[in-house]
């Protein structure tokens, strides 16, 4: 009953005094979203990071370390050590244990994007997120030699539709002073996007990556040995070299044999890597950071619960009276100091409610943009058991800050006599 | 000595006998004279300031433990409650008014008036038949217009807000009121309404009070008058 009291008095105080307290309340809830966003953010980011590759069992490239192999298949970023010969290639597609293989052929750019040769097998059979299929939101697939296909991320910022001319440049870097200018390609179709790094890439044949080539072997367009269109059409190409292969087994169990066996190959320097295993030695090594952030936000936390002591013993000044009221109708300093617990419990469960609801309305107002801008794909989705903990470890370290105010009232309202009546 | 209890005939609601109290860092101890208030009487205890006042109602509610001495209430020796059970004793028996700020800021006026009861069984019980209406005829009584019943009591005059202590203090029919010049804040018309409601209902249900005050213009209000001499400079 007196547990009762306290909760109705301590509402009712906090409801008089809410125009003081509300400033302080939002700076507790603002600090309380921060937190709960970071860690709901990490969670997300690793699920959009590790789902970038799905479905792929191996990489192959050259021999290199995994994160590089992975770096710059998956995430066009940095560059190969090394080719693939295709004879190598055609190898590998006599193996009868694979059930598809991708080529991939790096090297070129266009207007700073990655420019990866491969054929129809990448949009038969690459995978992300949680087993998705790549699709063409307008055209179609390349056909012709100097067909492109668009990643959503391009075609947007580049503002490119089906049937436009684009000339790619040669080797990587936005500005580049060596450009395909005789072959210039026409848009064939855009990709759905992904929320992955494929958005932010063009795609031509492996034919046509060769074709445009052509008269390069130095480094640089030497004149009258380059072709025009024309000219390429007429011809057949096949390609000397490739950069990497993304592969997938018919039989899961056999991929570490697989994989030793390409390691091992005799005919070149060869490594085969796991994507997964190397998605989460990549996360890993990235996770230092976020952990840094969440460990900074959580004294933003403390900050502002220290913020709200200070105010709350402000206020205390301000309450002698009331207190001297409420000792002389028979109030134990037991339920004084219980009224200030709670009304330190309560502006930070307002503070939560607010953090959550907060998130509530921001995730799906700003995931949209996130995934245009930043390729991550943030769902709304119930609060994880972390996460509850984290949001509970607020109103827990709201009870232990709420011990100063409550225990100097407690202790003061103790030795005070009628009305306050004190030593002066 | 027998207590007050085995006595027949009126039971003294405060006995007071050669009480001291002694603050820290005071050079001496203040002293009290011996008092004795039977139930349903009233006693005018004037006091100038610095006579004390504050402690003898502080030691009389159980809020300070005196240095020599004895209280008892109802009988009871208050020394002999500790810390919570003396809170529960001024909860269930003690309605105070102060000189002011009586009220908690919060809570509308029915809230405070009704504040013991939700603080000591015994006076809900007492507060026939429910607080809530006890409380609005306490208030219609004291001459609180009901449209002020559930206003926020700040916004209320000095006089109203005394008048609602009155009301909180009678509430539940408490033995002993004790009042820290509850009028002095008020004008001289004021003062005498205020006392003549408080006084008449304090007899209506034969409550003891224990009013402390400079202006000895109100002693004829009380059956008895008695002062405290200035201990302090």
């Amino acid at each position: 009953m007196k547990l009762r009291l306290a909760l109705s008095l301590a509402s009712a105080s906090l409801w008089h005094r809410r125009k003081v307290l509300a400033l302080v309340c939002l700076t507790l809830t603002l600090s309380v979203s921060l937190l709960l966003g970071i860690q709901y953010l990490r969670t997300e980011v690793k699920q959009s990071f590790t789902s970038t590759i799905s479905d792929t069992d191996l990489i192959i490239g050259a021999r290199s370390g995994q994160l590089n192999l992975l770096l710059y298949t998956v995430f066009h970023i940095g560059d190969a050590t090394n080719n693939i010969r295709w004879s190598s290639f055609r190898k590998l597609q006599e193996d009868k244990r694979f059930s598809w293989l991708i080529p991939i052929s790096l090297g070129d750019s266009y207007q700073g994007y990655r420019v990866v040769g491969t054929n129809d097998a990448y949009l038969e059979h690459f995978r992300y997120g949680q087993g998705s299929q790549l699709a063409l939101a307008r055209g179609k697939w390349f056909h012709s030699l100097f067909d492109v296909v668009l990643g959503a991320g391009v075609a947007r910022s580049l503002n490119h539709s089906v049937g436009d001319q684009i000339i790619l440049a040669h080797g990587g870097g936005s500005v580049s002073f060596s450009r395909h200018q005789n072959t210039p390609f026409t848009v064939s179709g855009i990709l759905e996007p992904t929320g992955t790094p494929v958005d932010q890439a063009v795609y031509i044949s492996l034919p046509a990556m060769e074709a445009i080539h052509v008269g390069w072997e130095s480094g640089v367009a030497i004149p009258g040995r380059t072709l025009t269109r024309e000219q390429a059409e007429q011809k057949q190409f096949t390609p000397k070299a490739i950069t990497a292969v993304l592969a997938g087994l018919d039989r899961k169990i056999m991929t570490f044999r697989v994989q030793r066996e390409i390691n091992q190959y005799a005919g070149e320097p060869l490594s085969a890597i796991l994507p997964g295993v190397a998605l989460s030695e990549l996360w890993r090594l990235m996770g230092q950071f976020e952990k840094a952030l969440l460990g900074i936000t959580g004294f933003v936390v403390i900050t502002s619960l220290i913020g709200l002591t200070a105010v709350l013993l402000t206020l205390q000044a301000q309450r002698t009276h009331e207190i001297a009221v409420l000792r002389a109708t028979g109030a134990s300093p037991g339920l004084i100091a219980t009224l200030y617990l709670m009304e330190c419990l309560g502006l930070a469960l307002v503070a939560c409610l607010g953090a959550v609801l907060l998130g509530m309305i921001a995730i799906p107002a700003i995931s949209p943009w996130l995934t245009e801008a930043y390729g991550l794909n943030i769902r709304l989705r119930p609060l994880s058991q972390e996460e509850w903990t984290l949001l509970g470890l607020v109103p827990g370290a709201a009870l232990v800050v709420g011990l100063i105010p409550a225990f100097g009232t407690w202790r003061r309202s103790r030795a005070q006599g009628l009305g306050g009546a004190q030593e002066k | 000595m027998t207590t007050a209890n085995s006595h027949p005939g009126p039971r003294p609601a405060i006995e007071i006998t050669d009480l001291s109290f002694h603050w820290d860092r005071a050079p001496k101890p203040i002293t009290f004279p011996d008092l004795r208030l039977n139930q349903g009487e009233h006693l005018f205890l004037h006091g100038p300031s610095g006579s004390g006042k504050s402690t003898l109602l502080s030691l009389l509610a159980g809020m300070l433990s005196p240095s020599c001495g004895k209280v008892r209430l109802l009988g009871q020796d208050m020394a002999a409650l500790g810390n919570g059970a003396r809170d529960r004793f001024r909860a269930d028996h003690i309605g105070v008014i102060f000189q002011q700020f009586n009220l908690v800021p919060y809570l509308s006026a029915i809230a405070n008036v009704t504040l013991p009861c939700r603080l000591s069984t015994i006076r809900r019980i007492a507060a026939s038949p429910d607080p809530g209406q006890e409380a609005r005829r306490l208030l219609e009584a004291l001459a609180i217009p009901p449209d002020h019943w559930q206003r926020k009591v700040t916004q209320l005059s000095i006089g109203q807000q005394q008048r609602i202590a009155a009301a909180r203090a009678l509430i539940g029919a408490p033995e002993i009121i004790l009042a820290d010049e509850p009028t002095s804040a008020l004008d001289s018309d004021n003062r005498d309404r205020f006392l003549r409601l408080l006084l008449e209902l304090a007899r209506a249900q034969n409550t003891s009070v224990l009013f402390v005050s400079h202006d000895l213009t109100l002693a004829h209000h009380f059956h008895y008058q008695t002062g405290l001499q200035e201990t302090r400079p």
